[in-house]
């Protein structure tokens, strides 16, 4: 990874001061209670992490999008539900910052989101859309006194009972098209959010995510103004593929790092003699590789494009380019996860072990359903028909 | 001197015609609206590029295969005029 900026340098280690601290410390009980991490999360705000992607003019942080991926990764090997809360956090400030253009109510929400470091949460999956996040049912309808309203049946909602304010996708007006969308923040208080369910999962057991109805009544400028068709391809996307991407790495990391002080007991109990497991690690290890290089280079591609060339983020290859980093990353980490398994054996396996790679396991299995794989090759076998350079 | 003219954009609308599977008839359609948002989706989008390159002999580069591209008759159209140019 290139050098950090002083700033960005500064937030990364605070960062990695709570992953290692406090978020390690009660990352297990919230994986078996399936409880939201309120100690990491209660630290982060503390340590202005809400607001670190704020333009520094509106109070916030101003921290690269670099610092935040390298953040994903550390907090990531500690716990995997407080890293995905941050990253999805972040996904949601990274969008705003970046489409706002200029709108003075999401300027002085920015500002509020840094000095009251107020948590988002999205609502962008839809019952009865099969998956496709481009297209919507709910739609903002307007209403008296200037207030819009919708109503959206949500499979899913990260964090939905714990966030402050919602950034949601629906339909410009009720008779808008499926994908003729926008996003909308609603804050506390003008969303009621009906639980459907709850959260008893595999695995990201603590980022609380069931089901919700959510309804919703606003003022008008609480809309981004930019058609969602295009922060979705200039931002909401790459950026979530980037900043999930970093959360899974460090997971996998964390991992082979357990492989790695199993391979050193081992060689310290019996000086001198072959240890087994350090073979079979070592291929462990070329796969960590391929995931990191990956992850890395999406970053680094997106860099290079996000500021002055956005309008190269719209092209199918570029769609193309950051769909293969979600897919590659979710299936090549858990690949990582159960390589270790296999490398520990029954030390891996218990849950009571130091060893164990359980829940970094069943965390990771949770990367390949976070937008269903299947139906991301099946939108990347279209544009593999038309687009021209696939790298 | 360009050719892009009317039988183009006939040739263009027998496309969308074809491929874009909208809910509402093409010939409803002004040159300049949003295709997309007549409910065009991607996946019709991608069969309306392939049949583009495959009626006018020619192939989009990366650089023009965006939606805004292709989110009008006249989108298209200047696209493929943009095209022709530089083969000329």
């Amino acid at each position: 990874m290139s050098v950090l900026l002083e700033r960005d340098q500064a937030f990364v280690d605070d960062v990695r001061a709570i992953a290692d601290g406090v978020a390690a410390e009660h990352a297990e009980e919230v994986d078996r209670d399936a409880r939201f991490p309120v100690e990491a999360v209660s630290a982060l705000r503390e340590a202005g992490a809400m607001g670190a992607y704020v333009p520094e003019e509106l109070g916030g942080g101003g921290v690269s999008l670099e610092a935040l991926a390298r953040s994903c990764y550390e907090l990531g090997r500690r716990c995997s539900s407080t890293a995905m809360v941050f990253a999805m956090h972040q996904i949601e400030v990274v969008t705003i910052a970046r489409h706002l253009e200029g709108a003075p109510w999401f300027e002085s929400y920015l500002r509020d989101v840094a000095a009251q470091q107020r948590l988002i949460a999205s609502v962008t999956s839809e019952i009865g859309t099969g998956g496709d996040m481009s297209r919507s049912i709910a739609a903002v309808t307007p209403g008296e006194d200037g207030l819009a309203s919708f109503e959206k049946q949500a499979p899913t909602v990260s964090y939905g009972a714990h966030a402050d304010d919602l950034l949601t996708t629906a339909r410009r007006h009720p008779q808008a098209e499926a994908g003729d969308q926008v996003m909308v923040l609603t804050l506390a208080g003008q969303a009621t959010l009906t639980p459907v369910g709850i959260w008893d999962t595999l695995g990201m057991r603590g980022t609380c995510s069931p089901g919700f109805v959510v309804s919703a009544q606003f003022p008008a400028e609480q809309v981004l103004e930019a058609p969602f068709s295009q922060v979705m391809n200039e931002s909401f996307v790459p950026v979530s593929h980037i900043l999930w991407s970093h959360v899974w790495l460090g997971i996998a990391t964390e991992a082979f790092e357990r492989g790695r002080r199993f391979v050193r007991e081992a060689a310290r109990r019996k000086p001198g003699e072959p240890v087994p497991a350090a073979a079979a690690l070592s291929r462990v290890m070329s796969e960590l590789s391929l995931l990191r290089a990956e992850v890395e280079l999406g970053l680094r591609e997106f860099l290079l494009h996000s500021e002055g060339d956005r309008e190269h983020l719209k092209t199918m290859g570029a769609m193309l380019r950051f769909n293969n980093l979600k897919l590659a990353a979710s299936e090549q980490a858990p690949r990582v996860c159960q390589g270790v398994l296999e490398v520990i054996g029954i030390a891996a396996y218990r849950n009571d072990s130091p060893f164990s790679v359980g829940r970094h396991l069943r965390d990771a299995l949770s990367a390949r359903l976070m937008i269903a794989n299947e139906r991301m090759h099946a939108v990347d076998a279209g544009l593999l028909m038309i687009a021209k350079a696939v790298y | 001197m360009s050719t892009i003219g009317i039988n183009t954009r006939t040739e263009i609308r027998r496309v969308l015609q074809d491929h874009a599977r909208l809910p509402v008839d093409i010939d409803s359609i002004g040159d300049e609206a949003d295709l997309f948002q007549a409910g065009m989706t991607s996946h019709a989008s991608v069969n309306v590029m392939l049949a583009l390159e495959d009626a006018f002999d020619i192939e989009f580069p990366d650089r023009m295969l965006k939606r805004s591209v292709f989110e009008s008759v006249d989108g298209i159209a200047s696209a493929l005029e943009e095209l022709e140019d530089k083969a000329a």
